[in-house]
């Protein structure tokens, strides 16, 4: 089970913070992000590819999406 | 069209078309290199409503009205729409109205130090390291864990009322038209000369911001976070955006006859430029913190996100302060007590910066 990063309800430039760290704390290499807006959501897969991660898998949930991330 | 919007060719041509309009806007009758400002047309709408009472900026922009409500279009569209808030809304109000008081002694928002740098003002180039050196700070705060907390979805009227507002101002217009010779017309103060009394007809300046506002909210274009990306994350996906919408402001202007180079009595601009930096500085800080330029909060604003009206509502607020109090410059210079308002807002933005670390766990 990969590790979930929350990052619902927070405003630019939370949610690619908190993505970024996470990469960046280097004892993961796979995440799980959970965004509840479009921006976040576009602003998360490309701050995942800068990082040289792969988006695997975005799927709507709830009223947002959950975005699966990976080495 | 949906895809393309959010590529970098998207924000790009978003850019483009930001610039070649707001250029085109002052041919069209909008003051000089000020084809849209979003700062300066929140103070003159704090003006139509009688929030202060300097004569020469007083107008309803429609541009503004436009920005919402195209944006509320285009999230409803892509179905985008989610009404949110409840993320420190009192320090976004507070936010905004310290952005409205520097960016009033700079005399513009982004948008426009852009517009002005685009149409040969130089001091532009200061405003505009000022706004770079204030989101740096603000990148600082961010970095040592700066958070506002969390929105909550709530209902979809709360996401509807700033629209709303918005549609409000329009109904307000429509029902007070300019008297020729006359300040006040039924509800709304319009300026009989200054800045306040040169706009372009008003369908014009309404379709132009229903068209900016729905392209804007699908492609995220913000000038804060085009800098803000590219100090925190080298990324330069926004960015492309701020530097089209100069490059095809300035074309416009050449093309136009708009161009003229100097520091030396440009429009609605002066030349002391240290306040000039400082005054665009405070600003850049207060849409570091509260993560988005003015068009951007406008845009949100649409979409749902109550606390960016928030911010909205406190940039308007705090026109009235700078006018009423004097802080805001004028062609004649920067003020003494707006350069004590610079320092009372950096004071207050370092406050909120340093102590706002909430949990995001």
């Amino acid at each position: 089970m990969a590790e979930v990063v929350d990052a619902r309800g927070l405003s630019c430039p939370q949610p690619v913070i908190i993505t970024v760290n996470a990469i960046k704390a280097g004892d993961q290499d796979q995440l799980t992000v959970l965004v509840d807006t479009d921006t976040a959501k576009e602003n998360v897969s490309r701050a995942t590819n800068a990082q040289g991660w792969k988006v695997l898998d975005i799927q709507p949930e709830g009223e947002g999406y959950q975005i699966k991330i990976a080495k | 069209m949906k895809q393309f919007l959010s590529t970098r060719w998207g924000i790009i041509a978003v850019g483009i078309f930001i610039g070649i309009i707001a250029s085109l806007l002052q041919f069209w009758g909008n003051p000089p290199n000020m084809g849209i400002c979003v700062a300066c047309f929140e103070r003159d709408i704090a003006g139509a409503l009688g929030l202060h009472r300097a004569a020469v900026v007083q107008y309803m922009r429609p541009e503004i009205i436009g920005f919402v409500l195209g944006s509320f279009a285009s999230a409803y569209l892509f179905k985008e729409f989610r009404s949110r808030l409840g993320s420190a809304p009192i320090v976004r109000f507070v936010l905004g109205v310290f952005a409205m008081i520097g960016a009033l002694v700079f005399l513009g928002c982004p948008w426009r130090a852009l517009l002005r740098l685009a149409g040969g003002d130089g001091n532009a180039i200061l405003g505009l390291l000022g706004l770079t050196v204030g989101i740096w700070i603000g990148t600082i705060f961010l970095k040592n864990g700066f958070n506002l907390g969390r929105s909550n979805k709530t209902h979809t009227t709360a996401g509807w009322i700033m629209p709303l507002i918005m549609l409000g101002f329009l109904v307000m217009m429509l029902f007070s038209p300019p008297i020729a010779g006359e300040n006040q017309s039924r509800l709304l103060f319009y300026s009989l000369e200054g800045p306040g009394s040169m706009y372009a007809p008003l369908a014009v300046s309404l379709v132009v911001g229903l068209a900016i506002g729905f392209l804007a909210q699908k492609s995220r274009f913000c000038t804060m976070g085009a800098i803000r990306d590219l100090i925190l994350f080298k990324q330069t996906h926004l960015f492309g955006g701020l530097v089209a919408l100069a490059v095809a402001a300035f074309l416009t202007n050449l093309i136009l006859g708009q161009f003229n180079p100097g520091f030396v009595g440009q429009p609605v601009a002066h030349n002391m430029h240290f306040w000039n930096f400082a005054g665009m500085s405070l600003a850049g800080l207060a849409f570091a913190l509260a993560g988005g330029c003015p068009g951007r909060q406008l845009f949100l604003s649409g979409e749902g996100d109550g606390d960016a009206s928030i911010f909205v509502i406190g940039m308007i607020v705090g026109a009235g302060v700078a006018h009423n109090f004097g802080l805001a410059s004028s062609p004649a210079g920067a003020t003494t007590a707006g350069i004590a308002a610079l320092v009372v807002g950096f004071a207050v933005c370092a406050f909120i910066g340093l102590t706002m670390k909430a949990n995001t766990a």
